[in-house]
């Protein structure tokens, strides 16, 4: 009893050591980092955060579920759910439909006023274009967030189906 | 490291190409029609340069190269151009691609193109790689890569070495042993031209072993050229010997990083049959518009090599070699090892068709059921990319991006050496080409995660930026005039 008793003191002890030599190393990978890496970083929000990587810390303090990314879809919400340890279920309604291609968004450049509204919505700066000069879409770095829509007034910018990676 | 160390796996495997090498090479019958995929080789589809009702002449180019990767087509024979539509090509498995329909009119008129023929000596090196892709030259190996576009992307500033593989290891195939059999001179004609295009210091022309006969006539054409660049490499005949990356393992004793090129380490490799066409365009100002294609296997009366215009329709060559037998179970186009299964025969010859077999049951064993993976291990010890097939089959069941790309699933050759010794005959060279096109997907999509992951943090520092500015900007304001600045 009393040696079960000291090998837990001392083993304590020892944890306590070694999280004070980790602490000054480099920062190790956080359950946030981990979960960052699985999500899409299409930066859409439909989660209802402001992006993946807040979605990310919000599921790593228990703050958010695991099946509320749609871009993902069921793979992601498949690896989310193995790596939190909790069955696996289908992405919620509310938070949008899961989509069956990928998709960018294209701006109809007749149609556009040079308003700057979209330059301004998109979440990865794939839109150029100054004020009063026409915007254009870099279908490459285009995540299909879809967030540079609403704002548009004049309705010039439309989802296209994604362009296929060149090799 | 020594070639030993730098080659693994591989198999003894009996060549069956006695059949096919009895006879010397023959013409294939002239047909009424020839159809001309437009995406015969690799990279973009080459553009028309015809339209329908066109009268063309033999050797005129009839469809140029798109920017990028392509190469030129020519009319293989003088007629009118019937129609530019889908036709079922062999490359795509049977599958219709846009393709050019000549109809021969038998009279073989030429087409003016005697400024084709060059002295290559007489010009630049550049000059040299433009005028090999006006002749729509690929890689006759197999692959159809457009030749130029290799030669470009392989031009450093002492020259790499050139390798030409004459190494036909795959079975049943014979159309490069009785090309340096017959044809040794074209061969060294078009070395000595790629030495000057890639102002290349050496070629080595590698040979397998059990091919005396297109030894000797080889050493013979190297002999009278009497060009010191140029040396003969024997090599065993182990399959794969004539892959690109063992061969050049076992000829230079080098490694070409797994996910470079061969002109990373200062090589060049081609094929003998595409030094040979080389030849006939720079000498001869043909361009290519045929190429020998061997037809052989149990499944036709007549084994044969047969010298065949770009376009001619499978059954007429089947029809050269005196028909089918009762015997005959499968068609594919290649090797037995690599080759793909084709449903029927009316299906052009494409740039890459080197060989036809018409198998039966006695030269392809029907695959048995499949059986659960044993972990036996025979697959990883035959592999010559120094893989591990049987993890690769674990990580497809289900699909694990992560580990398949780990263990090097886009480093398979598609050699089939794993499928042949499977006690369980798992067609496990089918799976991994099926999952190969899935994982670069889903590597590229982790890439581009990466890239806007790595946008988005750098948007939101920006913005974090210039509020603070703007903050600081409106504190600067707000405070009274006569306070002193600290």
């Amino acid at each position: 009893m009393i040696t079960a008793l000291v090998t837990i003191v001392v083993l304590a002890a020892l944890a306590g050591v070694a999280s004070v030599a980790t602490a000054g190393a480099p920062r190790e990978i956080s359950l946030a980092d981990r979960i960052d890496a699985l999500l899409p970083q299409t930066q859409c929000r439909r989660c209802t955060f402001e992006g993946c990587r807040p979605y990310a810390e919000a599921i790593a303090r228990g703050a958010a579920d695991i099946n509320q990314c749609p871009p993902g879809g069921e793979r992601t919400a498949k690896a989310l759910a193995g790596l939190m340890g909790v069955e696996p279920k289908p992405v919620g309604k509310e938070f949008g439909v899961v989509p069956d291609h990928p998709a960018v968004a294209f701006i109809e450049e007749d149609a556009c006023i040079g308003c700057t509204k979209c330059i301004q919505a998109c979440p990865v700066d794939a839109i150029v274009g100054a004020s009063r000069h026409m915007h254009t879409v870099i279908a490459a770095d285009c995540t299909g967030c879809e967030l540079c829509i609403p704002p548009c007034p004049v309705d010039c910018i439309v989802m296209r189906p994604a362009p296929a990676v060149a090799r | 490291m020594t070639a030993r160390e730098l080659l693994a796996g591989g198999l003894r495997i009996e060549a069956h190409k006695q059949r096919s090498t009895k006879a010397p090479i023959r013409a294939a019958s002239l047909v009424e029609r020839y159809v001309i995929p437009l995406d015969q080789h690799s990279g973009l589809p080459a553009v028309p340069l015809v339209k329908p009702a066109d009268r063309v002449r033999m050797w005129q180019p009839i469809a140029q190269p798109a920017p990028g990767i392509s190469a030129w087509l020519h009319a293989p024979v003088s007629g009118e151009v019937i129609a530019i539509e889908p036709r079922p090509a062999p490359h795509r498995m049977g599958a219709p691609t846009l393709s050019i329909v000549i109809a021969n009119d038998g009279r073989d008129e030429r087409f003016d193109n005697a400024a084709a023929i060059v002295s290559f000596e007489q010009i630049s090196p550049n000059e040299a790689c433009e005028h090999i892709a006006r002749g729509g030259i690929v890689g006759l190996g197999g692959a159809a890569f457009p030749t130029a576009n290799k030669l470009e992307s392989s031009l450093c500033e002492n020259g790499p070495q050139l390798l030409l593989n004459g190494a036909e290891c795959e079975p049943y195939i014979s159309c490069d042993e009785v090309l340096m059999r017959e044809r040794a001179e074209d061969i060294v004609f078009g070395a000595r031209a790629l030495l000057h295009a890639l102002c290349s210091p050496n070629c080595t022309i590698a040979i397998e072993d059990d091919v005396p006969e297109a030894q000797a006539a080889l050493r013979q054409a190297v002999d009278k050229a009497a060009d010191p660049r140029v040396r003969i490499k024997v090599v065993p005949a182990i399959y794969p010997a004539g892959g690109e990356r063992q061969l050049i393992a076992t000829v230079f004793d080098a490694e070409v990083p797994h996910d470079g090129l061969p002109a990373d380490i200062g090589v060049v490799c081609q094929n003998v049959g595409t030094a040979a066409a080389i030849a006939r365009w720079i000498r001869d100002g043909q361009p290519l518009v045929s190429r020998i294609v061997t037809v052989t296997g149990d499944g036709v009366r007549e084994a044969g090599n047969w010298e065949t215009r770009i376009g001619t329709p499978f059954s007429s060559l089947i029809a050269d070699c005196g028909g089918y037998t009762e015997r005959m179970s499968r068609l594919i186009m290649g090797g037995s090892m690599m080759g793909t299964s084709l449903s029927h025969d009316d299906l052009p010859v494409v740039k890459a068709t080197n060989c036809i077999i018409a198998a039966s049951a006695l030269d392809l064993q029907p695959r048995g059921l499949e059986m659960p993976c044993i972990r036996c291990g025979n697959c990883s010890q035959v592999c010559p990319a120094f893989l591990l097939p049987q993890q690769l089959h674990w990580y497809l069941q289900p699909f694990d991006g992560g580990q398949l790309a780990r263990h090097g699933l886009l480093d398979c050759i598609e050699c089939g050496c794993c499928d042949y010794v499977c006690p369980s005959q798992i067609p496990l060279v089918e799976r991994f080409r099926e999952a190969k096109p899935l994982l670069t997907r889903e590597l590229d999509a982790h890439l581009s995660a990466h890239a806007a992951r790595a946008r988005f943090l750098a948007r939101n520092e920006r913005l974090a930026r210039l509020e603070a500015e703007h903050r600081a900007k409106l504190a600067e304001k707000r405070r009274p005039k006569n306070e002193p600045t600290s």
